[in-house]
This record gives structure tokens, C-alpha cells and sequence, in this order.
């Protein structure tokens, strides 16, 4: 028998991007929260500059919770599953640790796609098998979460719309905001002066986009030192604006916060009435019941679903909050392959630059542009950037100019080792009928519980927006004088990815969808859910924002509310 | 200079690299790098104990070479891979390679630690290169000439030779990934001997800020010869941070 632990009024499952942010507005309240998170504390003193240890070794993430309980996956239902890898990690602080700290808010056409594709070029427009809806909401609903969440996590980025003022300097396409970011956006470097230069001849508007990395003093932490070993690591002067370095220690200085690491959520724990009494987790060799008036959970799109399905009772005898079935249903991998590869006849200056050191294109993304005469809807975000390490960097395509070894590959890369760039184009990904997650029949977890099995693929309005999006990015590329292009493949399964949507889809209607418009289970109403698997469209770019500013409009709504969602 | 980046380099080779005499360091190394290998080879296949010689002056490369413990590779599958690795990324008129870089003692430390599950591949696909060059040449693949070293790996490669785990082409994109993340990887891993990768490609170095004027000059910034460790922030000792509150800390209370 697990051993009981006192009650508490809100046990959040994982302090990463999603449950560090919902603590704060939970604490502030004055509601007493425990966190129960994976992994443990990390310092700056974690986060050497080591391109091999971030990368080939896989630090951290490669002795965590989430990586020994991976995803299968396959394209089809008659396909075989095969377990990869996983991009996720456990730590306080989660992802938000060692990801590239992109943080767009979607633009407003993503809240509203399917009105929005009906209304200007008509209901047959819908690609056939999705099952996409609109939002329960509108942009304009969601917009004070996202200020609130710049400011308390700490954004730089440059405000194209600021209360319906278009400023150039930013995205023009963006939704209107209430004001500007707090900090100016990461500085320019050559190559995006080149980029930016480039874009403007074709009449693009180009500009630097929103990242959770300071650029000034900013709450007492230092700006960037453009050292650039953001990618899979974490910051050294802790500029990477972390839950774990932002507003998970202010909740815990309310007094109201307990964070218990090393603890590993097994069960959801419901009465026979269908109320979540607690969770049940397992820590060092020892189980332990954690009551709570309102569990929030918060671990990763993957997790998530996959612990509703293992929360299986009497009330839900097919996993938590399921009884409509619709849990690990429309689901989306975000459409982020697919690049292009471009090499110059000059050295980039890249060797000190970062994922979210770059410039981004907006005018092909979303419903940006005309789609009248085109057989897809949707679009993509273009974005260069500056990262460069020397590992990678030796690892370049030769564009098939000399054999890949000796002398003549060698010439090559000490030639033109700081002279390519590789495109990031993320892409509108719809759900569709038979794209879900389930549990994996055979594979387990060190447990022994199954993990999630991911069945998925791109169809034809990914894969057009895909050749589409590939056109543009050459035609940047070669404005900018790349003297080779090459694009990569359409894509096809859709593997386990740092951008998973879906699983816990959030709507108004409780047979096509689990949680409410506030994030609370429609079958159980003590039961947030938090992160992307509430997410029913995935926009054309970086997911970690929405993610956050919804976390704190469900936590906001909590404390407004408790006597009603309690029940 | 080349500073105590190399956890594993003696006193004596930090002075023969630091001897302001020695006329170029990457010509000595290039130089050098080649007798040591043929006097290893004739050491190994000699199958004699090989007795402590006198330290021959100014083979510092011998001595680095000769220092190296095996901590995983056989010695012959350890020559057979120097060899691969000379082949992958030459030493020539371009200056110092793989092979000056240590990227076999790379690959040996990596293969107990985050390369364990490579160990495998490791030893059936280094047996089945030299059993094919035996078949080809009469010779283990070492002994060969460069040309004839060049056609077998160029087989293994394209031509799915039997005998290799999983595969002869997943073989050789393996030995060439290693290869290049010793040869390109933080010195501390035992390989990257100063720094000649990352002087290869023109990569200034680890900086733990970076300018815009430093952004600005580009492959002619002055290299930066350090490795991560260099800096105590990321050790053991840390003195830089000691005392210093960190938020980290804070709220790592657990209850259970």
C-alpha cells in the first residue's frame, strides 16, 4: 500500500514549462501547491560548453525518466512500432532547461482555422479525415495570458502590433498585443544582416524573433553572452529564461510551493464517483499517495495522455477522463523536417551564434497569404539562425562536390566548414481520424507499464505546404547568393517529437474533446491538464509560449474558482 | 599556448609542446605521427613484449602515442583503427589529421563509456576489415599501402561486404561519425590533441561570451585554445561559484 501524505489543495504533475508557470499564479493565491517533478535540480554549473557532451553523450536528458520510456512509432496501424529516441527531459524546469527558447505567441488564424478556411475560400477547404475544430477561444481571449507570461518568465523580441500599430521592425503579421516585450530582441549578427538584406529585396519583411533569453539585466538575472551552447544545454548565466530560474522560485518564496524531486508519477487516483482523489508516485524504492482537491498535470504531451490511459478505475474503466474516447486522439507531430540546405561562397560567422539568434519570414505562414489558387491550407514560419558548433559543423553535406573521407573531403570542410546554414520551417500540422495515441502492446517501461505508441503521419496538406514552404526558403537562400541549395525530403511518419500536440484535445464539446475551455476534464472536473496535449491546432511555430500562457489562464481560473471546480 | 586542458598529458609532453624552440608544432606532430605508427605496428606484430626503449628526443608524438593505455581496443584492433582513422582524415600537405588528434584514444575511453554499446560493432566490423584485407593484400589492413587501405574502406563503404555488424556501409558511417567526433570534440575526451580540429576547420574556440566584434572577425578571431574544463566554473571545485546563493537551491526541499 502506498503511504499516505498529508493534503494539499493542488498537486501539479511535472514543475517544467507548463506546471513551473501554473505554480506562481496558484501560490500567489495563497493555495498550498506540491510539485512533483522527475528529475532534480540542475545549476549553471551544469551546463558546460561541450558540444559532445550536449550532443553525442545527450546530457541531460539521457539517464531521465522520459527517455527510458520512449514512444513507438509507426505511420499506419499495419505498420510495425519501433521504439526511438525522445527529445524530453526531467529536470526542474523541465525542457525549458536545454530547448532553443523560441517563444511565439500563434498567430490569431490558428484559434480560429476552420471558421476562418470556410469563411474565405469555403467549407471544402478542410482537408478531408481531419478532424481539426476551432478554439474554444479567440486570440484576443488568450492575449493578457501571453503578456503575463513575457514578462514573468522574461521574453526578448520585437513587437510588430502593438495595439493594432504595425511596426516593420517586427512581425507584421502577429496579433495585436497590449504592449511591447519586455527586453529588445537578440542582437544581429552577419548572417542575419545578410538574411534580413536578402529578405527585404524580395519584399519579405524579415525580423528577429521572440526568445526566452534575457538581452539586459532583467529580474536579476544577466543578459546573454552569446556563447552559443543553447541547444540541448542549459545556460551557464542562467540568461535562458527557465521555469526553473524564473517563476518556480517565486513560488516557492510565497512559502506555498514544495517541490519533491526524484518523483515519478505512476497513478491518478479517482473515488467511485469519478472525483481525482491524488496521485500515486514512486520515489527511491518507496510508493506514496498524495491527496489533493484538484490534481494539475503537466508532463509532457506524451506522458500525459499515457498516464490518463494507465489511470484506469472503476469509473473509468478505459483510462481517466476517457469514457467518451477520446483521449490520445487528434494528434500532431509538428511538421518541423523537411529543411533546406544552403552553402555561400563565404564565410557566415556563425561560430558564436544560437538557435534563437536568427530571422524569421512570416508572409508564408498561417493564412498570411492568398490560398485561392492553392491545393493546401496553412503555411510555414521560415527561420535561419546562427547556431554553429565544430562537431556538427565537420558533419556538413559535401553537396556532393567530393566523396565524404581523405584528402579532397578534408580540403572541403576546412574550407567550408562556417559557410552553410540549414533552414528550421515549421509548418501548420493538422489532425486527422486515424492519427492517435494508444498504449504500446509489448514495449515497457523499467516499470513495466507500457509506453505511449505514436500512429501517425503527414498527409497531403503537410506535404504541400512542405514543397511550398521548400520553394520560398530557396528562393531566400539564393537572393542571399547560396551557391548550392538542397532540399530535403516531404516527410512521412510522424516520430516523437518536442512539438506534440493533442491527446487531450481542449473544446467545448465533450464527445469530440477531454478537457474544457479552462483545461479541466470534462469527465472530471478536479482534473486540469496542462501543455500541448490540449492543443488542437499546432501554428507554424514554437509551441513553449501558448503552452505556458495557457497553464496560467487554467491556474488563474482555479484560484478564481476553487469552490466550483473542487465541487 | 596550449594551457593544462589535457587531463591525460604528462609534464614531459606539456614541455616538448611548449618548447618555444620547436620550430611548428603542427609540423612536428605531422612528423612524427608517422614514425610513431611504424614503430608501433613493428611492435606489435612482432609478437614480442616490447621493452622500455630510451626516450627518443623530440619524438613527441611516440611518447603520446606510447603513453595512450588501452582501455577498451585490443592492440591490434587499435592499430587497425589508427589506420582507418589516418585514412578518414589524413595527415597531408593540409596539415594534421585524425591521427594527430588522437582520435583512436578518443574512440577507445569513448567505447567504455557513452559509445558502450558501439563495443560490438567495433570488434566483429575491425576483424572483418582485417580479414578482407588479408583476402585483398596478404597483410593486415595497416600494413598496407594508403592506396590499398583506401579500396577496402571505399568497399566497406559502398560495397555491403559480409562479415560486419549490423552492415559494411553502417560500419564505416559509424567509424567515420566517431572519427570526426574525435578528431572535432572538447580535448577533455581524449581526443582533439591540441586543438588541431578545431584549427583545422578554423573554429576560434570555447569563449564563454562572444562579442559582436568577436562575431565580426569571424575564423580570424584569435583561436581560443581552452578546453570547457579549463574554466573551474564547470569542475568539481567550482571556487567561482562557492557562496554564492543560487536560486537552484532553493526550494529542493523534499518532504517524503
Amino acid at each position: 500500500m502506498p503511504r499516505n501524505l498529508s493534503k494539499t489543495d493542488v498537486v501539479i504533475v511535472g514543475m517544467g514549462a507548463a506546471g513551473g508557470v501554473a505554480a506562481l499564479p496558484l501560490t500567489n493565491a495563497g493555495l498550498k501547491v506540491v510539485g512533483l517533478e522527475a528529475g532534480g535540480w540542475l545549476s549553471p554549473r551544469d551546463f558546460a560548453p561541450d558540444e559532445l557532451r550536449n550532443g553525442a553523450r545527450n546530457w541531460p536528458q539521457s539517464v531521465q525518466k522520459a527517455a527510458s520510456e520512449a514512444p513507438t512509432v509507426r505511420a499506419t496501424a499495419a505498420d510495425q512500432a519501433v521504439q526511438g529516441g525522445h527529445p524530453m527531459m526531467n529536470a526542474v524546469g523541465g525542457t525549458t532547461m536545454h530547448y532553443w527558447a523560441q517563444s511565439w505567441r500563434l498567430n490569431p488564424w490558428d484559434f480560429q482555422l476552420v471558421t476562418a478556411t470556410r469563411e474565405r475560400y469555403g467549407a471544402n477547404r478542410i482537408p478531408g479525415g481531419s478532424t481539426i475544430e476551432d478554439w474554444p477561444f479567440t486570440y484576443a481571449e488568450l492575449e493578457p495570458y501571453y503578456d503575463k507570461v513575457e514578462y514573468a518568465v522574461g521574453i526578448s523580441g520585437q513587437a510588430g502590433n502593438v495595439q493594432g500599430n504595425i511596426n516593420p521592425a517586427g512581425n507584421i503579421f502577429e496579433g495585436a498585443r497590449n504592449r511591447e516585450y519586455p527586453m529588445r530582441p537578440l542582437r544581429a549578427s552577419p548572417f542575419t544582416d545578410m538574411m534580413g538584406t536578402a529578405a527585404r529585396k524580395l519584399s519579405w519583411n524579415p525580423f528577429q524573433g521572440p526568445a526566452a533569453i534575457t538581452t539586459e539585466l532583467y529580474d536579476g538575472r544577466p543578459p546573454c553572452q552569446y556563447h552559443g551552447f543553447c541547444n540541448k544545454g542549459g545556460c551557464h548565466v542562467q540568461a535562458k529564461s527557465s521555469t526553473a530560474f524564473t517563476v518556480i522560485p517565486k513560488a516557492v518564496d510565497t512559502g506555498n510551493l514544495e517541490v519533491v524531486t526524484y518523483a515519478r508519477v505512476i497513478n491518478i487516483v479517482t473515488d467511485n464517483d469519478g472525483k481525482v482523489t491524488g496521485v500515486d508516485y514512486i520515489k527511491g524504492n518507496e510508493t506514496f499517495f498524495q491527496p489533493a482537491d484538484v490534481v494539475l498535470l503537466a508532463s509532457y504531451a506524451y506522458e500525459n495522455v499515457r498516464l490518463l490511459q494507465l489511470s484506469k478505475s472503476r469509473a473509468f474503466p478505459d483510462g481517466l477522463s476517457n469514457n467518451a474516447g477520446q483521449l490520445g486522439r487528434h494528434y500532431m507531430s509538428h511538421h518541423q523536417g523537411s529543411p533546406v540546405l544552403a552553402l555561400f561562397d563565404r564565410d557566415l560567422h556563425n561560430w558564436y551564434g544560437l538557435p534563437a539568434q536568427g530571422v524569421a519570414i512570416d508572409e508564408w505562414a498561417d493564412d498570411n497569404f492568398d490560398h485561392a489558387g492553392l491545393d493546401f491550407i496553412g503555411g510555414a514560419n521560415l527561420w535561419v539562425h546562427t547556431d554553429r558548433k565544430p562537431m556538427a559543423a565537420a558533419k556538413m553535406s559535401t553537396f556532393g562536390a567530393v566523396p565524404s573521407w581523405g584528402s579532397d573531403w578534408k580540403a572541403f570542410i576546412m574550407k567550408n566548414a562556417d559557410r552553410s546554414n540549414m533552414s528550421y520551417i515549421q509548418k501548420t500540422t493538422l489532425p486527422y481520424e486515424d492519427n492517435y495515441l494508444d498504449l504500446d502492446p509489448v514495449v515497457k517501461d523499467p516499470l513495466g507499464l507500457p509506453v505511449t505508441r505514436i500512429t501517425a503521419r503527414y498527409r497531403d496538406n503537410e506535404k504541400r505546404i512542405a514543397a511550398f514552404s521548400q520553394d520560398k526558403m530557396e528562393q531566400w537562400y539564393l537572393e542571399a547568393g547560396a551557391i548550392e541549395v538542397t532540399k530535403f525530403g516531404p516527410g512521412n511518419a510522424m516520430g516523437a517529437s518536442t512539438h506534440a500536440y493533442g491527446g487531450t484535445r481542449m473544446g467545448l464539446n465533450s464527445d469530440t474533446n477531454v478537457v474544457n475551455e479552462w483545461g479541466f476534464c470534462h469527465e472530471a472536473p478536479n482534473l486540469g491538464i496542462l501543455g500541448g496535449s490540449v492543443m488542437g491546432s499546432s501554428g507554424s511555430r514554437n509551441p513553449t509560449l501558448t503552452v505556458q500562457a495557457l497553464a496560467w489562464r487554467t491556474a488563474e481560473y482555479l484560484a478564481n474558482n476553487w469552490r466550483s471546480v473542487v465541487g | 599556448m596550449a594551457g593544462n586542458n589535457n587531463n591525460d598529458k604528462t609534464q614531459a609532453e606539456q614541455r616538448a609542446v611548449d618548447q618555444p624552440s620547436n620550430p611548428s608544432r603542427r609540423n612536428l606532430l605531422k612528423g612524427v605521427g608517422v614514425v610513431g605508427a611504424v614503430a608501433l605496428s613493428g611492435a606489435a606484430t612482432s609478437n614480442l613484449i616490447a621493452a622500455d626503449a630510451p626516450a627518443d628526443a623530440g619524438s613527441v608524438a611516440d611518447s603520446i602515442v606510447a603513453r595512450e593505455a588501452l582501455e577498451v581496443l585490443t592492440a591490434l584492433e587499435a592499430e587497425t583503427l589508427e589506420a582507418i582513422c589516418d585514412c578518414l582524415i589524413p595527415s597531408d600537405d593540409n596539415g594534421p589529421g585524425a591521427r594527430e588528434a588522437r582520435a583512436v584514444h578518443y574512440i577507445d575511453r569513448s567505447l567504455a563509456s557513452h559509445n558502450s554499446a558501439a563495443r560490438h560493432d567495433y570488434m566483429i566490423g575491425l576483424s572483418a576489415v582485417n580479414d578482407y584485407a588479408r583476402q585483398t593484400g596478404n597483410k593486415a589492413f595497416h600494413q598496407l599501402g594508403r592506396d590499398q587501405q583506401n579500396a577496402i574502406l571505399l568497399a566497406v563503404q559502398n560495397d555491403n561486404l559480409d562479415g560486419f555488424a549490423p552492415s559494411s556501409g553502417g560500419f564505416f558511417n559509424m567509424v567515420r561519425s566517431h572519427t570526426i567526433d574525435g578528431t572535432f570534440s572538447d580535448p577533455y575526451y581524449g581526443g582533439n590533441r591540441d586543438f588541431v580540429g578545431w584549427d583545422m576547420i578554423r573554429y576560434p574556440g570555447i569563449r564563454l561570451g562572444a562579442s559582436e566584434s568577436d562575431v565580426a572577425q569571424g575564423a580570424d578571431l584569435e583561436p581560443n585554445h581552452q578546453s570547457a574544463y579549463d574554466h573551474s566554473t564547470y569542475t568539481k571545485m567550482a571556487q567561482n561559484m562557492r557562496g554564492t546563493p543560487q536560486s537552484s537551491v532553493r526550494g529542493g526541499r523534499d518532504h517524503a
